[in-house]
């Protein structure tokens, strides 16, 4: 089992896009190695013949793709923090 | 309780289409009731007075033009707020999602205000559905009924208290791991999981896709077979919402446990179970045995390897879900940061709880590169060791019978600072919910004055059986009427 240290955490919330505080990466840091150390007995099992399940549904029910009308823009930004010309307004992300 | 808000919801069903009582005099009498409540509860989030009162009075209108109403006619229903409905807030019990107001109504709700229910309200909730307790949402702790020192259990903790206190005769719920049976056992009311894929997840904010489901919350079996019937069948609006017959689940109740194999998994039961819970339990096996039933003992020998294999699975799928909330385009932006990644992730810092990011970091670390295929694959591989077990088993019985939960209600803050001693509060539920197949659980008597749940699990889409058994079961105990000391004395 690996042993979680602080960088991991850091490593692993940077990927999902989380700032977190220097007492919460301790504080996960902690809990993610008791949390495995529980998990750690699935990894005795022989599951080497066993198929992974990834859906409790087995028969896929797609329907007829035809185009239909959706929310409306404006209805669609309506919950936008920031919104302006029918667009979603972020922080500028390429300088220029 | 007065006595409008003591009836079942099948009786005000069928009263108020029988225009023995107006609609709007059973939803003022709850609306009563729950202001006299709250204080002490805490189960709402918010209460939609006017909105209630005004879809009361247009059934009512409808029914004095000669209308014909649906079987929820006047009926009163909490809503857990990880349901949209149009017009209204849903927060999920987060700060991400502080005010706001989605644009479309979640189809369980619509199937049941098209059925005449009348929505009293928002219930209280874990963040995102993530806890046992209740306590990690954002905004309040309810307490139960029983014992206002002790959580209500969770995810639903407000819809389960809302039903256990008599200010709603039925609740909407979610369970992804055990998140209607555990609080419905804590707080001594009926929760029903029907198999994934029996009710529509449309508007139903998302936790891990692959297990979530609505069901209800209810004091009698009776009330979670009629809402059963409204809640289940395919929608267009969700690709994986089952397009099997949904029965008319009321019609068959009264077929009665007669008949019926219950298979009890005694080598499961030994990793722990309280002793008053595991003699009320036994209790109950007996009264089912009294009905008609019969028993053989079956092995589940995976169903230990549950919860770890769950924390897994719902972690990683809770990790992608949640990768939504981003401060874009809905839901609490974070002020004045320097860049895109700044606002991502200081949004998601401020918006999140403890165990929402808790769950997010391990569930992006069993995705990661290095760590996939030790964790993630596994886990899958164990959910179907796990189904496979149930497959076994039901070759010789007709249900499982279990404790819903390993020990009674726990007290507030007793185990908010161990995550994992929280996590294993759901061992006897996530087992059904891996396997994607219905559980019902039904009061069964009491530890020390707590309420305990009977749990009973069912074939996927089979559902009628688990009602039959948990109404055959109603029929000849009383634990069901028993009614928490602070609903009595207010």
């Amino acid at each position: 089992m690996p042993k979680v240290s602080v960088e991991m955490v850091d490593h692993v919330a940077r990927l999902a896009q989380l700032s977190l505080t220097p007492a919460e990466r301790e504080l996960f840091a902690r809990q993610l190695q008791e949390i495995l150390a529980y998990a750690e007995k699935v990894q005795a099992l022989d599951t080497v013949s066993v198929e992974p399940m990834s859906h409790a549904r087995t028969s896929e029910a797609l329907r007829e793709d035809q185009p239909a009308a959706g929310i409306e823009r404006e209805v669609a930004l309506g919950e936008a923090p920031d919104a302006a010309d029918h667009l979603f307004r972020v922080p500028r992300v390429i300088r220029g | 309780m007065s006595s409008l808000t003591e009836l079942s919801a099948t009786e005000i069903g069928r009263r108020v289409r029988a225009r023995e009582l107006s609609a709007e005099e059973v939803t003022r009498a709850h609306l009563a009731r729950v202001a006299l409540l709250e204080p002490s509860i805490d189960a709402f989030l918010s209460v939609f007075e006017e909105r209630a009162v005004a879809s009361a009075r247009k059934l009512d209108a409808g029914l004095a033009a000669g209308r014909p109403a649906g079987p929820l006619a006047g009926v009163p229903v909490a809503i857990k707020d990880v349901l949209d409905i149009e017009g209204t807030v849903t927060t999920c019990g987060s700060r991400i999602l502080s005010g706001y107001r989605p644009p479309f109504t979640a189809t369980a709700v619509a199937r049941l205000e098209a059925a005449g229910a009348v929505v009293l309200g928002k219930t209280n909730l874990d963040e995102f559905a993530m806890g046992s307790s209740t306590e990690n949402s954002a905004y309040k702790k309810t307490r139960n009924p029983w014992d206002a020192t002790r959580v209500p259990g969770g995810s639903s903790g407000g819809s389960a208290a809302a039903v256990a206190a008599g200010v709603s005769p039925l609740a909407l719920g979610t369970d992804t791991g055990g998140s209607i049976r555990q609080p419905a056992a804590l707080c001594g009311v009926v929760g029903l999981k029907p198999t994934y894929g029996r009710v529509s997840r449309y508007g139903l904010v998302a936790f891990a896709s692959s297990l979530d489901q609505v069901g209800s919350l209810s004091r009698t079996v009776e009330d979670a077979a009629l809402c059963a019937s409204v809640l289940c069948g395919a929608d267009p609006h969700d690709a994986t919402s089952a397009r099997e017959v949904v029965p008319d689940f009321s019609a068959t109740l009264a077929e009665g446990a007669r008949g019926l194999t219950i298979g009890v998994p005694w080598t499961f039961l030994a990793e722990g179970v309280e002793a008053q819970t595991l003699a009320a339990f036994r209790d109950s096996l007996r009264a089912l045995e009294a009905a008609g039933a019969r028993l053989v003992e079956v092995d589940l020998p995976n169903a230990g390897h549950a919860i770890a294999t769950y924390y897994i699975v719902a972690t990683a799928e809770a990790s992608s879900n949640l990768a939504r909330f981003d401060g874009v385009r809905y839901g609490y932006r974070a002020p004045n940061v320097r860049d895109l990644r700044g606002l991502y992730g200081e949004s998601r810092d401020h918006g999140f709880g403890a165990e929402v990011k808790r769950r997010i970091i391990l569930g992006t670390f069993v995705l990661s590169s290095g760590y996939y295929d030790a964790y993630y694959v596994r886990a899958q591989k164990l959910r179907t060791l796990i189904r496979a077990d149930y497959e076994m088993a039901f070759a010789s019985c007709d249900a499982i019978a279990t404790p819903t939960t390993p020990t009674p209600a726990f007290k507030l803050g007793e185990k908010t600072a161990d995550p994992l001693q929280m996590y294993l509060a759901d061992i006897f539920t996530v087992p059904a919910s891996l396997a994607g197949i219905p559980g019902l659980s039904v009061p069964c008597g009491f530890s020390a004055g707590l309420p305990v749940g009977l749990q009973l699990v069912g074939r996927a889409f089979d559902e009628a059986t688990l009602l039959r058994l948990g109404h055959a079961f109603q029929v000849v105990t009383e634990h069901h009427k028993a009614r928490p000391a602070l609903a009595r004395s207010l």
